[in-house]
């Protein structure tokens, strides 16, 4: 008898320890989702308040009853939001799909044909991954420069379509699939380009479509190599205009109309992300950085 | 066979352009550019080679300000952003219940475009005539402030670009963290738990040697990174950056090729020679430091 309550003791600590743990732990990653989500939540926030509400505020309010869309009306038309918007989409497809043309056949070059030196290759081009982009930049700056292609789209995207990093990930890939799917095929005649299109490519479409989502938030948030290559407005992607919109557009003070903007070049984005969950945290647990 | 290497070759070939042109060249020439002392961008001239370049630089007070900076904001975010992490994905870890959206709410911030989530916190801590900011207000509660943090003090500013830097760069961390948590096997706890070994032992025993390679390559990443800091302190500060005396090494090299103060391709080079010894340096150092510490199975 007297064995059994001390059981129960002993279970009721134990329980207690658990839900004393629990509640810490809760607290602590609740606290840390709070501050992650909080400056989403002030940006929306504030681009439904009205200007003139927003300015009257000398104590901020956390919360809005009379909600208005007026900030993204102006958005749009107070400053080029719609265009930044297109050129940033061209600029992301094309630098996207021309990456995806000139990095599936090295891959495909790497991991399924025999030629000479190109176990040399591979390691000067693992090699060039460790080169960071600050290094190259200048030149590249100056290259553009000279071809006179400042200021056009062939500027932006040029420099940017080549990731060594991609190139390896999708050999890795490339080389798991079993040769004996590539010997049945030379036995029924089929070249090498064709294998790549139609087994090849399908049987990794999962990598690939890793690698294209990677690229597009990548692109989707450059700002260095777009700032230094344009000062035309008419060739700004998003974040060199919301860094045009901040020091000239709307008038410093009105920051509604801002936050708007920032709502609108996020939203993308965070959709992307949202459908892609998964392939994304995966994509970037196997070897992307924050760039 | 020499039809075939020849395709192999013909595959790789819009690659090997591509590098070809904007990788290695590049790479020849920035060092061939630090060296060509007076180097005129317009009649692409130089009067001489030597060191002036370099010495330059290390004399000029907008680059000094900019090493202080980036020292400063290395060594603050990099073990906190690291050792938070750490807390959250071993809390994270030992949950079930809504860990997925915990999880998802957690990478939320490596997909928005920095400069615009940059604008955000700008606001949040910026005083204006109009409102003293929400920074303040909470500071107010406590009795203190308000500080202007954008325009302000100095220690201010840098608190700030601290912050954001570490909200910004905390979701790679967490995950690479949580994925390393997750592949300990439960084996190795499970005889510790026989044992009666305690929570804190088991910690340290075994969760940390078996994360220790994952812990080790954030850290180096983290340090990578954090050399490199730039577009955050854009987006808080705008584009004058040696105006706001918050510029980093990277953001010196930027301004020195094209801006305000531009068109100096020789002095932008030996910048990021400069700054690319400095990460090598440390990467250098922490993988000595890690040949005692980190274990690989």
């Amino acid at each position: 008898m007297n064995k059994t309550t001390n059981f129960e003791k002993i279970e009721k600590t134990a329980r207690l320890k658990k839900n004393i743990q629990n509640v810490i732990v809760y607290t602590l990653l609740t606290f840390w989702g709070i501050v992650v989500l909080f400056p989403f939540y002030w940006m929306v926030l504030t681009s439904i308040k009205s200007y003139s509400a927003y300015s009257s505020e000398f104590i901020p309010k956390f919360f809005t009853l009379s909600p208005t869309l007026e900030n993204y009306f102006d958005a749009f038309t107070a400053v080029p939001l719609a265009k930044y918007f297109l050129n940033t989409i061209i600029f992301t497809v094309s630098t996207t799909a021309i990456m995806l043309i000139v990095i599936i056949p090295a891959a495909f070059a790497f991991a399924r044909l025999n030629f000479r030196g190109k176990n040399l290759v591979f390691t000067l081009f693992l090699a060039l991954m460790m080169i960071p982009n600050e290094l190259v930049i200048i030149t590249n700056f100056t290259t553009i420069t000279n071809w006179g292609l400042r200021n056009t789209f062939q500027g932006l995207i040029l420099p940017s379509v080549v990731s060594v990093f991609y190139i390896y990930l999708l050999k890795e890939n490339f080389a798991q699939i079993p040769d004996e799917l590539y010997y049945a095929a030379k036995v029924d005649g089929t070249s090498d380009f064709k294998y790549l299109l139609r087994v090849m490519i399908p049987m990794s479409k999962p990598t690939i479509v890793t690698i294209t989502i990677l690229k597009v938030i990548e692109c989707w948030n450059s700002y260095v190599w777009p700032r230094l290559i344009t000062d035309d407005e008419a060739f700004f992607l998003v974040s060199n205009g919301i860094q045009e919109i901040r020091e000239n557009g709307f008038g410093r003070e009105n920051i509604p109309a801002m936050m708007a903007a920032v709502v609108v070049i996020s939203v993308p984005l965070i959709i992307l992300f949202l459908i892609f969950r998964n392939k994304i945290m995966e994509g970037v647990a196997r070897g992307g950085t924050k760039g | 066979m020499e039809n075939k290497s020849l395709k192999g070759w013909l595959y790789l070939l819009p690659a090997i352009i591509f590098l070809g042109l904007f990788m290695v060249y590049p790479l020849i020439d920035v060092f061939i550019y630090s060296f060509e002392e007076g180097y005129n961008s317009a009649s692409q001239t130089y009067n001489g080679i030597g060191g002036y370049n370099y010495s330059y630089i290390l004399h000029d007070p907008y680059f000094l300000q900019a090493v202080k900076n980036t020292f400063i904001l290395v060594v603050i975010t990099v073990p906190l952003s690291t050792g938070i992490a750490l807390l959250i994905s071993v809390g994270l870890s030992s949950i079930k219940w809504i860990r997925n959206l915990y999880q998802t709410v957690y990478f939320l911030p490596y997909v928005t475009n920095t400069l615009a989530v940059g604008l955000v916190f700008m606001i949040l801590f910026k005083k204006t005539p109009y409102t003293d900011g929400l920074a303040n207000l909470i500071l107010g509660f406590f009795g203190a402030g308000p500080i202007d943090f954008i325009d302000g003090p100095y220690w201010a500013k840098m608190l700030v670009l601290c912050i954001y830097t570490i909200w910004v760069v905390m979701p790679f961390k967490i995950l690479i963290l949580t994925s390393a948590l997750a592949s300990v096997k439960q084996d190795y706890y499970n005889a510790a738990m026989v044992d009666g070994t305690s929570k804190f032992r088991m910690f340290t025993k075994i969760t940390l040697p078996m994360i220790s390679p994952m812990l080790f390559y954030l850290i180096i990443t983290g340090f990578i990174g954090a050399f490199k800091a730039y577009s955050d302190a854009v987006a808080l500060f705008g584009t004058n950056l040696n105006a706001a005396e918050m510029n980093t090494i990277v953001g010196y090299v930027y301004d020195m090729l094209y801006g305000d103060s531009g068109g100096y391709p020789s002095y932008a080079s030996a910048a990021a020679i400069v700054l690319f010894a400095i990460v090598l340096t440390i990467t250098v150092i922490n993988l000595l430091i890690s040949k005692k510490h980190v274990h690989y199975v």
